[in-house]
């Protein structure tokens, strides 16, 4: 069972690809609904069997000898933690093909195939416990992600996008390898459990671990999009498709968080360094680096997809805060964060493909007032905004309840401050264009919005353009639904917290997967938030409206800067948006010096 | 930013990452007994385990043939994202092979250089089959040879025209032989699955040492993935020409 | 002795590889250029793989003409190293057809000359 979710879309995607030009539409369309849909099932079974032993499944039957105990095999380590995240995955993979039902005209189901290799690529990253296998299935997202980026290019706008995201994440996963090359010339094993326990034996000094470290997960970091290396996604963002898009802010990005805190934990979280204040410390100046930056440029987008781009940056940033707390509730809150942003998020891209589909774009200028037809996907936009602001009863608000709860109990309260920043931001921005499209309000140009670049976005469906077709808005009714209705069970909350306290104790992987036994000590019962709509969610409701509000009225038919504070404030505006420059020279450049001062953070925290 | 600007952020961060690099060679390599522990294990194994005496392949093909079968889709979906973007599909290539306009060569071809081609032809796809079906044996195997045989379709454009380059390589046929080395791959290790064991568990009877046959699923593993690499190779090569091709046609 | 030498040599050659590639990345003025340099940041890792896989005096872990059970250089590296040459070639290709859509459309190469997307 246990390799079935990544082996079945692989296969699938393989008989696609000999056959698939000879099939009709609809069948290549069912056979991908099918597949992920499976794939659905088989994590679920999956994460309810791993509920109280970890399933470890060694490929080729290689597994450890009884007396030497050491693995020379790769080995899927499964946990529910896991197994729901590839859940997760395929039920995004699911909605982005039930949105493509209406999509154009698929080139020999290259799309179908592309879109279930990298479902596939993404399971197998939930799903692995050994380094090397985890660098090829991000090497394998890169990839398909690349090709389905570039995938309805007619103009040469859309291989900036394609060009910028190869690049980086290319080289991002080169110093992932060398950080596995490092490790592996030290402790000479490449499976997680193995590597962490030689690492625990030696005490070793002079930076080597922190700098080993930092080098494995920076290729993640740079799939996870944390400040400085978020550039790239943005523009992969204005110019891939929209199920492309449901994908990679859904999902894909969240992954790297993921495979992070995965690598921490169980590989150098035992071992002499990096010490935990100092992992700390670096995570709270990413995550929170990653909230403030993203948010702020959210604000500042006109095009509808390169603004939720951003708000995804700003909400891995909240992410990696709750991971940074290295408790296991916060890290709880941000497994339960991202399920509630993934399925919102994917629901309001889904809105932006409904724009592009009735009304031909998804910039906020040209479509100001257009849409007044389309009313009640206005409204589940404005829902979807709220779902971001993290208000209740979207899973977002429990995620950031036990965020801040466990940042209190770490006497951290300044990291409330940042959720609550970025909340405000992204849900005003969303709001903001909510209003401007649908309720034609604002002026056709705005102070916020000076400088933003114009994007033009290309038709992606066929079919008649006067009609939103129930797959398109169905499957965003659901998705808003889901966000809401999961949390409700306080089992799943509880679950989640009971299963991250596991997920942050290396010894029972070890166990499992050496010595071939489980051991299930006793967890307290963790701490489940409630579902009120408290003071803070009433400040940020409140602060989101007047923000938007805000931004609207800024703005007038003729904008000119008088005086000098206000010319101040738009040169400095501009210089910021010169940095997102759209140049991969300047990305590398910036991953060139993230990678120094986090490495000399690390180096010199210990 | 400006050029003067990128590059002294790149410097610093440059520097930054040298030392960050000199920092771990105080510590590595590490003592030798526990770095070298996983090659010893496989070393000391794979002929009493598996009858072959290359242990690299063993080690591609079985100990860590899942990560191969993630490399080989790495390969697939480059292939086909490659030429999706080049917007080359087997409609248009027809197209061309109709049109009996020959693109000109900026080279005249030379004899000497046609005769040669033919020649090293049949030396060069015997070599890649050998060092296709020998990737437990001696130092080889499905990625190796793959390339090998792939350049045997190269020559053949560096011998010949892209016309003939065309008439003899069928887009189609080489497009199935992709899926099918791809999907051959995990075939084989379905075939352990259905049996009740682990996937890509090694489940063909194993062989004697040093024949063709040994090494159990591996030589049909290095076979699908020699077909793969080959036909992933061929369909890039005949994507870049015609590109380059149909751009001098229309200059 | 021999090994350290050996090890701090090649370690050197591939800092300074990786270090050399990302400035071709930064400063290129064509794509083509920006993809050969992304080839030289490979190059760098699979010269730090080499060098780790090495063991002095051993020979390669082909058991023919001496025994199977001696010991041989890493296995395992080298076929991390193998597989990915092979692979990362594809991706390069990948990128490179990127780079022939590009100049399809702007007849220019050039990986600055775009503002579309600054903001």
């Amino acid at each position: 069972m246990a390799p079935l979710p990544v082996v079945i879309p692989l296969m699938v995607a393989a008989v696609l690809a000999g056959v698939g030009s000879r099939l009709p539409r609809r069948v290549l369309d069912l056979a991908a609904l099918l597949t992920s849909a499976g794939v659905i099932v088989i994590s679920m079974v999956l994460a309810n069997a791993s509920a109280h032993r970890v399933i470890v499944y060694w490929f080729g039957n290689w597994q450890p000898t009884a007396h030497s105990h050491f693995p020379i095999g790769i080995c899927f380590m499964i946990d529910p933690i896991g197994a729901g995240l590839a859940a997760f995955t395929s039920l995004l993979v699911f909605a982005a093909f039930t949105f493509s039902w209406s999509y154009f005209e698929s080139a020999k189901a290259l799309y179908h195939i592309l879109m279930l290799v990298f479902l596939a690529a993404m399971c197998g990253l939930c799903l692995s416990g050994d380094l090397f296998n985890m660098f090829v299935w991000f090497e394998l997202m890169t990839a398909a992600g690349v090709a389905l980026c570039g995938y309805k290019s007619e103009e040469g706008q859309s291989m900036q996008g394609a060009l910028n995201f190869a690049v980086l994440n290319t080289v991002g996963a080169f110093l992932s390898l060398s950080g596995v090359a490092l490790v592996y010339a030290f402790t000479g094993s490449l499976n997680m459990v193995e590597v962490g326990v030689t690492l625990a034996q030696h005490r070793l000094g002079s930076g080597f671990l922190c700098v080993a470290f930092l080098f494995v997960i920076s290729g993640f970091l740079v799939k996870a999009a944390v400040f400085p290396f978020h550039f790239w996604l943005a523009d992969a963002h204005a110019v891939a498709p929209t199920p492309v898009c449901v994908i990679f802010s859904g999902v894909m990005v969240e992954l790297g968080v993921y495979a992070a805190a995965r690598i921490y934990w169980i590989v150098f979280s035992q071992a002499s360094m990096p010490s935990a204040t100092a992992i700390r410390d670096l995570f709270f100046i990413v995550g929170s680096s990653t909230a403030v930056i993203g948010a702020l440029y959210c604000f500042g987008q006109r095009h509808f997809k390169r603004l939720l781009a951003f708000s995804t940056i700003s909400h891995v940033g909240v992410m990696t805060l709750g991971f940074a707390i290295l408790d296991p509730s916060g890290l709880a809150g941000a497994t339960l964060y991202l399920i509630g942003h993934g399925l919102v998020k994917a629901a309001l891209f889904i809105g932006a493909g409904i724009l592009l589909h009735r009304c031909g774009s998804v910039d906020e200028f040209d479509l100001r007032g257009k849409c007044r037809t389309l009313a009640p996907i206005g409204a589940m936009i404005v829902l979807g905004a709220i779902g971001l602001a993290g208000l209740p009863p979207f899973a977002t608000s429990f995620g950031e309840k036990t965020i801040e709860a466990a940042a209190s109990r770490a006497h951290r309260e300044w990291i409330a401050a940042v959720l609550v920043f970025a909340e405000i931001l992204t849900g005003a921005a969303v709001l903001r264009f909510a209003a401007r499209v649908f309720v034609g309000w604002g002026a056709s140009r705005e102070l916020s919005l000076h400088g933003a670049p114009h994007i033009h976005t290309d038709q992606e469906t066929t079919g008649r353009h006067s009609q939103v077709p129930i797959f398109m808005w169905g499957t965003m009714l659901v998705l808003l639904i889901a966000a809401c209705a999961v949390p409700i069970p306080s089992s799943v909350r509880s679950g989640i917290g009971r299963e991250i306290q596991r997920f942050e104790t290396p010894a029972i992987y070890e166990d499992a997967v050496l010595y071939a036994r489980s051991t299930e000590p006793q967890y307290p019962e963790p701490r489940t938030e409630s579902l009120d709509f408290s003071l803070e969610n009433g400040g940020v409701l409140v602060g989101m409206v007047l923000l938007a509000g805000l931004a609207l009225a800024a703005g007038s038919e003729e904008f000119r800067a008088e005086g000098r504070v206000a010319r101040k404030l738009l040169a400095i505006q501009m210089f910021f948006r010169r940095l997102q420059s759209g140049r991969v020279g300047d990305y590398v450049a910036w991953f060139t010096i993230g990678i120094a001062v986090y490495g000399a953070i690390l180096v010199l925290l210990r | 930013m400006s050029h003067a600007w990128r590059v002294t952020v790149f410097l610093a961060g440059a520097a930054g990452i040298a030392v960050l690099f000199a920092l771990v060679c105080r510590t590595l390599p590490g003592p030798l007994p526990v770095r070298n522990r996983y090659a010893e294990a496989i070393n000391s194994r794979v002929y009493a385990q598996r009858n072959v005496t290359d242990a690299v392949s063993a080690v591609n093909f079985d100990y860590r043939g899942f990560d191969t079968i993630g490399e080989e889709f790495i390969l697939f979906v480059s292939v086909l994202g490659s030429i999706s973007l080049l917007r080359i599909t087997s409609e248009r290539t027809e197209g061309l092979l109709a049109d009996a306009a020959e693109p000109s060569r900026d080279v005249p071809a030379s004899d000497a250089i046609s005769l040669w081609v033919l020649v090293m032809i049949a030396p060069k796809v015997l070599f890649g089959i050998y060092i296709v079906t020998h990737g437990q044996l001696t130092p080889g195997g499905g990625f190796q040879g793959g390339v090998i045989l792939a350049s045997a379709a190269l020559i053949l454009y560096v011998g010949e025209s892209f016309a003939v380059f065309r008439k003899v390589v069928s887009w189609r046929l080489v497009e199935l032989a992709e899926a099918a080395g791809a999907g051959g791959f995990l075939l084989i290790g379905m075939i352990a699955w259905f049996w009740g064991k682990p996937f890509l568990t090694n489940v063909l009877p194993l062989g004697k040492t040093h024949e063709l046959t040994s090494g159990g699923t591996m030589p049909l593993i290095s076979l699908a993935t020699g077909l793969e690499v080959m036909a992933g190779f061929v369909l890039l090569l005949f994507a870049f020409l015609q590109e380059t091709l149909t751009v001098r046609g229309e200059e | 002795m021999q090994e350290q030498i050996i090890f701090y040599a090649g370690f050197a050659v591939a800092a300074w590889l990786f270090v050399i590639g990302l400035y071709g990345i930064i400063s290129s003025r064509h794509l083509v250029h920006l993809c050969l340099s992304l080839t030289v940041v490979q190059a760098a890792t699979y010269v730090l793989l080499a060098v780790i896989g090495y063991r002095p005096g051993l020979p390669a872990p082909i058991f023919v003409g001496f025994p199977a059970t001696s010991p041989a250089v890493d296995p395992v590296i080298q076929a991390l190293m193998l597989t990915d040459v092979v692979v990362e070639a594809t991706v390069i290709a990948l990128l490179l057809s990127i780079t022939v859509r590009v100049h399809r459309r702007t007849s220019s190469a050039d990986p600055n000359e775009v503002d579309l997307m600054r903001g």
